[in-house]
């Protein structure tokens, strides 16, 4: 009998040897005479077990990992072919806590099936949404967008449907549609996780967003540290093309929609959305002054919906299932769900897709398990380098936009990064604003000057050098680059460095918090 | 490929593109490893764009190199995950590995050294990319692989 085994072929499970794996599987079932199909998908989000290999039973999938090299003999010697006991099982897939917590919507696909078959995307689910939205017609399914209370998961959280109906109301032969896929902030991957392991998804909700605003011509902008996302992508919209979900006639509407790739060329500012449309127009990444609003005036002049990758990714699942449905999950204002990112320190690192209002605590140790190193967390950064690093005593609040706001954090695009004890906060705070000068597009004086400022006052401070002086200079300066910065680039650059003199004074050689501010 | 070839067949594919300069240059970077600052005025013409437009783009972007890089181009992500694992540190055994700092190629050509603000791998952190392949879980051994195949390889 064939049996199917399933590793992923996501770059995070290439980074940890899946391809080796696979190939010592198939070399082994070929030297036991054994006959199996191995089908490469995307990840899973389990990743601190990839090398994940999953065997199809008749009970479903069951999976083993992390597999090295070394361990394929033992797993045939243990029948895992048929669901064998290893030491590196897990049982079934689907019943793994961390998986099974989970409430799965834009991420329902991932590690299910194989990226790049289409016919596989369309026969779970793929292309449901679509058809929804092109019967809806473009003025009910943008006003079905708003009702689903979906915003912007790219970490500003402005509501998708808004956008997309300022898009709608413009006069104009030319529209666009751009995907930001300029994924920069440390401990975020759910972006590349679509775009390499479910790029159909990405595709359909380019398309509906087209078709819904009237825009003839998309574009994935997406980082040049990101070959495998860039490769499967262009391989995966080839292939939507040639069944006619892209081009002149898309899906037999009657309406064209064209998408192309571009690639980044490693500048951060690029995932802030005028001076990434700027560069996709051939130009320096520079800000943007705003108004006018890239709804109205944003690629080449024209008017054009500028989303995320997950913004884009959760469209077709919200048209298939209802605006409801999706508007039921969530609290507050934050509703529908978010792939979090757990990442850094953590034991557990992975993706957890999950309703709005889980505790930080809850996502840093019912699913991440503690930290790697396995000494206590001090501090998680949350929402990239721009997000505040959040003391212990913070952990039980509630993760939903507003609520990470008022105690001057930010959710931003989900990552959560970990840190053990042995952290030197100081050294963090002096990260954020080099960070801040090296990604810098210079436009604005206060992110190009003020940055590099607040690196030498942090080296003062650090060097106990007339302390108490140099802490009210820092704030000084942090207050006027939140206030006086053009983007969130400079504007929010100082909320890491306040966070850190706010809870963790001592490590910068302080008592106590100096006057608390903002964060 | 001579390097006036690969920027005449770089400017035939994007020239005429909407925003083409960044394809373009990709284009060029990808066949050469860099893109030749003597080859920027005749992609400033070919784009209708001034010398300065073009210069100021490519010194813009951190990805364009505007010198040869050595045989093989080590990322070293250096974005806070990976600090948290300890990227600093493997930082400083790559410095040491090299005998040359970031921005740097090693005395026999081997490797040049770059940092990188985050490779989305960051839950299995730290992570380093050898030319276009992504490396995970990567330790001082691992690392010291890694460079010794460098060196050994073409």
């Amino acid at each position: 009998m064939m049996s199917r085994v399933f590793v992923a072929r996501d770059s995070c499970a290439l980074s940890v040897g899946a391809d080796s794996v696979a190939q010592a599987i198939c070399a082994e079932a070929a030297l036991r005479g054994q006959a199996i199909e191995i089908v490469r998908t995307g990840s899973r989000g389990l990743l601190w077990l990839e090398p994940l290999v999953e065997v199809e039973t008749p009970e479903g999938r069951v999976a083993y990992g992390p597999v090295a090299q070394r361990d394929v003999a033992e797993l045939f010697a243990s029948d895992f072919l048929r669901g064998g006991r290893h030491r590196l099982g897990h049982g079934l897939t689907e019943q793994i806590p961390y998986l099974a917590r989970q409430q799965r919507r834009t991420f329902a696909r991932m590690g299910l099936i194989d990226p790049l078959r289409l016919d596989d995307y369309v026969q779970h689910d793929g292309y449901r949404g679509l058809r929804q939205a092109l019967a809806m017609g473009p003025g009910a399914a943008v006003q079905a967008l708003v009702d689903s209370g979906l915003r912007g998961r790219g970490g500003a959280a402005f509501p998708t449907g808004i956008k997309w109906k300022t898009v709608l109301e413009q006069q104009s032969a030319t529209k666009y549609v751009v995907c930001n896929a300029d994924e920069g902030d440390s401990g975020t991957f759910s972006d590349r996780m679509i775009m390499e392991g479910d790029p159909f998804l990405l595709i359909e909700g380019m398309t509906i967003a087209g078709v819904s605003t009237g825009a003839s011509q998309g574009y994935i902008y997406v980082r040049s540290e990101y070959p495998c996302a860039e490769a499967t992508l262009a391989s995966a919209i080839e292939t939507a093309r040639a069944a006619g979900y892209l081009g002149a006639d898309v899906a037999g509407s009657g309406l064209s929609f064209h998408l192309e790739v571009r690639r980044g060329a490693g500048a951060y500012i690029c995932g802030e959305e005028t001076s990434l449309l700027e560069s996709l127009e051939g130009k320096r990444g520079m800000v943007r002054f705003r108004p006018p609003l890239p709804a109205v005036q944003g690629l080449f002049g024209k008017p054009t919906v500028v989303n995320n990758v997950i913004t884009l990714a959760s469209v077709p699942t919200i048209f298939a299932n209802g605006a409801r449905a999706y508007r039921d999950f969530g609290l507050g204002r934050s509703r529908g769900t978010l792939p979090f990112q757990l990442a850094g320190n953590i034991r557990h690192g992975g993706l957890v897709e999950i309703a709005f209002g889980l505790t930080l605590r809850e996502l840093l140790y019912d699913f991440g398990g503690g930290s790697a190193s396995g000494r206590p967390i001090r501090a998680v950064q949350v929402g990239g380098p721009l997000g505040a690093y959040v003391p212990e005593s913070q952990f039980d609040t509630a993760l939903d936009y507003e609520a990470f706001a008022a105690m001057g954090a930010m959710i931003g695009h989900g990552g959560i990064v970990a840190f053990d004890d042995t952290t030197d906060l100081a050294q963090m705070a002096r990260f954020a604003m080099e960070f801040c000068a090296i990604e810098s597009c210079g436009k604005c004086t206060p992110c190009r000057i003020g940055s590099t400022r607040a690196v030498e006052v942090i080296d003062r401070i650090r060097a106990q050098h007339n302390v108490p002086a140099n802490v009210a200079l820092l704030r000084d300066l942090c207050e006027t680059m939140t206030a006086g910065s053009l983007c969130a680039l400079g504007g929010m650059a100082p909320a890491p460095v306040l966070s850190v003199l706010n809870h963790f004074p001592e490590d910068f050689g302080l008592t106590a918090p100096s006057t608390i501010t903002s964060a | 490929m001579a390097p006036d070839d690969a920027v005449a067949q770089a400017i035939a594919l994007h020239a005429d593109r909407p925003g083409g300069l960044l394809p373009l240059l990709h284009e060029i970077q990808d066949r050469l490893g860099y893109v030749p600052p003597h080859c920027v005025p005749t992609v400033a013409k070919a784009m209708r764009l001034s010398i300065a437009e073009v210069h100021g783009v490519v010194g813009f972007y951190h990805h364009f190199r505007r010198s040869p890089p050595g045989r093989h181009v080590l990322r070293i992500c250096l974005a806070e995950a990976c600090q948290s694992m300890g990227s600093r540190e493997l930082l400083d055994h790559a410095r040491k590995m090299t005998g040359t700092d970031l921005h740097g190629t090693s005395a026999d050509g081997a490797v040049t050294l770059e940092p990188v603000y985050c490779l989305g791998n960051c839950a299995c952190s730290p992570a380093v990319m050898l030319d276009k392949q992504l490396v995970g879980r990567v330790d001082a051994q691992r690392l010291a692989d890694i460079i010794e195949h460098c060196r050994v390889g073409a």
